[in-house]
């Protein structure tokens, strides 16, 4: 197998941006990161596009769509999906076409915009369902992670405040980055707590808020990568699983798709002992209760623990694992596919020492990225690593 | 590259006009358990990954993916959704294979296109919403009185009646694309409608082809113009159906009960969204076509292919897609039709299957259904259809109107 380098990464700034189309976005992403790294659009071999559901724009064959924004136009170029997930999926799909050797330098763009979905994206969200089971009930995703979440806290015996303490972390750690749309220096557990019960447990400062944005990473063979990088951080193992449709015959207190894409990973990077090996983590975070679940599922702690090592600061950024640095969904903003931006281009400027006021002071070498989709049944894990 | 890619299990289910007796589900486990047992394979145990071709509007769901594992035996297991044409992922299963990561890959698509009212209005949805789809507008609900077999929703070319603004089935372009091709090259609706005559010939003898028939020139003639130059039996019919194939590793493939036919090569490729600033042309097949031969050495595409199967959802497609392959010289593909070059039992058998023509439109499954006939034909069992001493066989897909996506694989013996 070929090595496979990251060798640049960019990301607009995540808000509500009515004015500008997805392609403008992927043009916006896609031109950081070739400046970054500074490669021209002849450079790049292939291209891979990730986007969630085409629901929210309206536009069928959304990827066809989006192409010329970035910089497809007359290249080999695919679009990859699986929901939530695609954020670090792309750059798994980008990773094999380098290390099968059919690519040598692939841009991965990634897209989302939702404020064109009238009247709140979770329009969109009621036509996931199964249309016989579930759909009759009326579901919302807030709810249904409600039932989640809710599982997972009586499982466990957590309290509500140990949770927020997620929420009020991220925030905090999305001061100072760039593209942030929610970070708060200020907030404390108790606002958390006071905020408006949406479905019981999920507060209103529980979620991560919707947001239109892009991002933009460049990956590439081992040759290019000393050509074009003078530091390049190379992806090491990936991984990626998918549990049955019926979310109804799952026990919800623990990802199991999740470990098992982390397994997969793991085993690449040859990693055998992830919590000394891995330094940080970029669990997905949609919700404050998910990046617990989810460091439970990269196996970076027990079943359990995750919200014992927050109340005990080890996953500050200036603790023994940072857990999510950039501020991630909560603190950064959600556009679905586009949070490759907090989960995979921020391993990267943290690994290469680019992360400029939320660089973690202990020196990475190894970050694992994650994000999950679906019905809360996608797993997809990335490992990035130093030298 | 030391290792070589290997299709060895395929499986497909009936493919038919409307199938209300079965749920898109159960069509993916029919056409996954087929594939999964000509190659002799536990998807529990054997297949490392798994890919669905499929877009969210055409499934009617908002997230499809999430509604992949169970029926193809993918749950707790890797498997992705890849939104484009079975041939690419196809491409997709070969690129992981080639990472010497995984060994055996399964790639699935299907179409269940008779769940949609109007098919019309989905494709509709792919222009852009603020300088294209406008000129469009919303499809009048088509009422489907008269022959069920033929339950494209006939498009027609102005509809009026529910607004007063003129509305255009989103298939104009084809109408525009098919003007251009026959001006530029100077071929004649006629010999476009020899494409159909063929082809729809060419499906009696493949008992999954849902619209064989016994047209003549001028029967397709005759037809209603829909979108001038182009007439209703120039288009290709919706269908519903599914297919799979199995891809594995050379050393796995070794190992199993089956004769494997090589994928050579294969090549993708897309030209810009915008209707106004791209070519008429098919480049995105020669680009992808060029890609595919450079992999599987192949020099002399007219003298080394022996069979092809190429996108023919309109009949000029077919034509314009064998000169942009290089499989004819600009201008030639209509004379070598004539010639009977292009029938079975001509010197490049062109979609003995059928194709889209007489099987029918099977949208993201159209790719996977040429290869499937490639396969079948190079692994000798197309019964009636088969050609003789085939070695390497070709197989072209195109993503449908509006775009300009296409992939290509070369298989062989």
């Amino acid at each position: 197998m070929r090595k496979v380098a990251v060798i640049g990464a960019g990301m607009t700034l995540f808000r509500r941006r009515l004015l500008e189309t997805g392609k403008e976005l992927s043009f916006l992403a896609t031109k950081m990161a070739m400046e970054d790294c500074e490669i021209e659009k002849k450079d790049i071999d292939m291209v891979v596009m990730g986007s969630a559901p085409d629901a929210f724009d309206g536009i069928h064959m959304k990827g066809e769509n989006l192409l010329d924004g970035a910089a497809a136009t007359n290249k080999p170029y695919v679009r990859v999906f699986n929901g939530g997930g695609t954020g670090v999926f792309a750059p798994i799909a980008g990773w094999w076409h380098v290390a099968s050797g059919v690519a040598d330098i692939v841009l991965v763009v990634c897209e989302e915009k939702m404020s064109s979905c009238y009247p709140h994206p979770q329009t969109a969200f009621q036509h996931i369902w199964d249309p016989v089971v579930d759909r009759p009930l009326h579901p919302n995703l807030v709810w249904l992670f409600a039932m989640e979440m809710n599982r997972y806290m009586t499982v466990h015996n957590i309290k509500k405040e140990d949770i927020a303490r997620v929420a009020v972390k991220n925030k905090r750690n999305a001061v100072g980055h760039p593209c942030a749309q929610l970070a708060d220096e200020k907030i404390t557990v108790d606002d958390v707590l006071n905020s408006e019960i949406m479905a019981w447990p999920v507060q209103r400062l529980d979620i991560s808020p919707p947001s239109d944005g892009a991002s933009a990473l460049i990956i590439c063979s081992e040759e290019k990568a000393k050509q074009f990088s003078q530091d390049p951080i190379w992806i090491d193992g990936v991984g990626w699983n998918i549990d049955s449709t019926m979310w109804t015959n799952r026990d919800l207190y623990f990802p199991r798709y999740v470990a098992n894409a982390a397994k997969m990973a793991y085993k690449m990077s040859r990693i055998q002992d992830p919590r000394k090996e891995i330094d940080f983590a970029e669990p997905y975070d949609p919700f404050d209760y998910k990046e617990l679940h989810h460091m439970e599922g990269l196996l970076l702690c027990d079943k359990g623990e995750a919200p014992i090592l927050t109340r005990e600061g080890v996953t500050q950024r200036d603790g023994d694992l940072p857990i999510c640095p950039s501020g991630g969904l909560l603190g950064v903003g959600n556009p679905i596919a586009a949070t490759m931006g907090q989960k995979v281009c921020e391993l990267y400027w943290q690994l290469s020492g680019k992360a400029g006021k939320r660089q973690i002071p202990t020196d990475p070498q190894v970050g694992v990225g994650q994000a999950w989709g679906d019905i809360m049944q996608m797993g997809t894990v990335i490992v990035l690593r130093r030298g | 590259m030391t290792r070589k890619v290997a299709i060895v299990g395929i499986g497909h289910t009936n493919f038919n006009s409307i199938t209300p007796d079965v749920s898109w589900k159960e069509f993916m486990f029919e056409a996954c358990q087929r594939a999964y047992m000509d190659a002799g394979i536990n998807p529990r145990m054997d297949v490392d990954s798994f890919i669905t071709c499929a877009e969210d509007f055409y499934e009617g769901f908002s997230i499809f993916d999430e509604f992949v594992p169970d029926q193809i035996g993918a749950t707790l297991r890797p498997c992705c959704t890849v939104c484009g044409d079975g041939l690419y992922g196809i491409g997709n299963a070969y690129m992981q294979i080639m990472t010497g990561q995984f060994d055996i890959v399964a790639v699935e698509a299907h179409s269940k296109i008779s769940d949609a009212v109007t098919s019309g209005d989905i494709i509709l949805h792919a222009y852009d919403p603020l300088f294209e789809k406008p000129i469009s507008g919303p499809v009048e609900r088509q009422k489907y009185i008269g022959n069920p077999s033929y339950a494209i929703e006939s498009p027609k070319p102005l509809v009026g009646k529910t607004n007063e603004k003129s509305r255009i089935h989103p298939y104009f372009l084809a109408g525009l694309e098919m003007q251009y091709y026959l001006t530029k090259t100077g071929t004649t609706e006629e010999q476009c409608a020899m494409t159909v005559v063929k082809n729809k010939k060419n499906a009696f003898k493949n008992p999954y082809a849902k619209y064989e028939a016994n047209v003549s020139i001028d029967d397709v003639m005759g037809s209603e113009y829909l979108f001038k130059p182009l007439k209703k039996l120039d288009i290709s019919p919706n269908v519903d159906g599914a297919v799979a194939l199995v891809l594995a590793s050379d050393e796995v493939a070794k190992k199993l009960d089956v004769e494997p036919i090589w994928l050579k090569g294969f090549g993708w490729s897309s030209e810009s969204p915008w209707l106004s600033s791209r070519s008429m042309d098919a480049d995105y097949a020669t680009m992808a076509s060029n890609m595919a031969y450079k992999m599987a050495n192949i020099e002399n595409p007219k003298k080394e292919i022996d069979i092809a199967e190429i996108d023919d959802r309109f009949s000029y497609k077919e034509l314009q897609h064998l000169e942009a392959l290089g499989l004819a010289k600009e201008g030639e593909a209509a004379k070598l039709l004539e010639n009977g070059s292009l029938d079975l039992k001509g010197s490049l058998p062109i979609n003995s299957s059928g194709g889209s023509l007489g099987i029918g439109n099977c949208f993201e499954a159209t790719g996977l259904q040429k290869a499937l006939e490639i396969v079948t034909q190079l692994r000798g069992h197309a019964g009636k259809r088969q050609v003789s001493d085939v070695e390497i066989g070709i197989a072209q897909s195109w993503r449908g109107i509006p775009t300009k996506s296409g992939a290509v694989a070369i298989f062989g013996r």
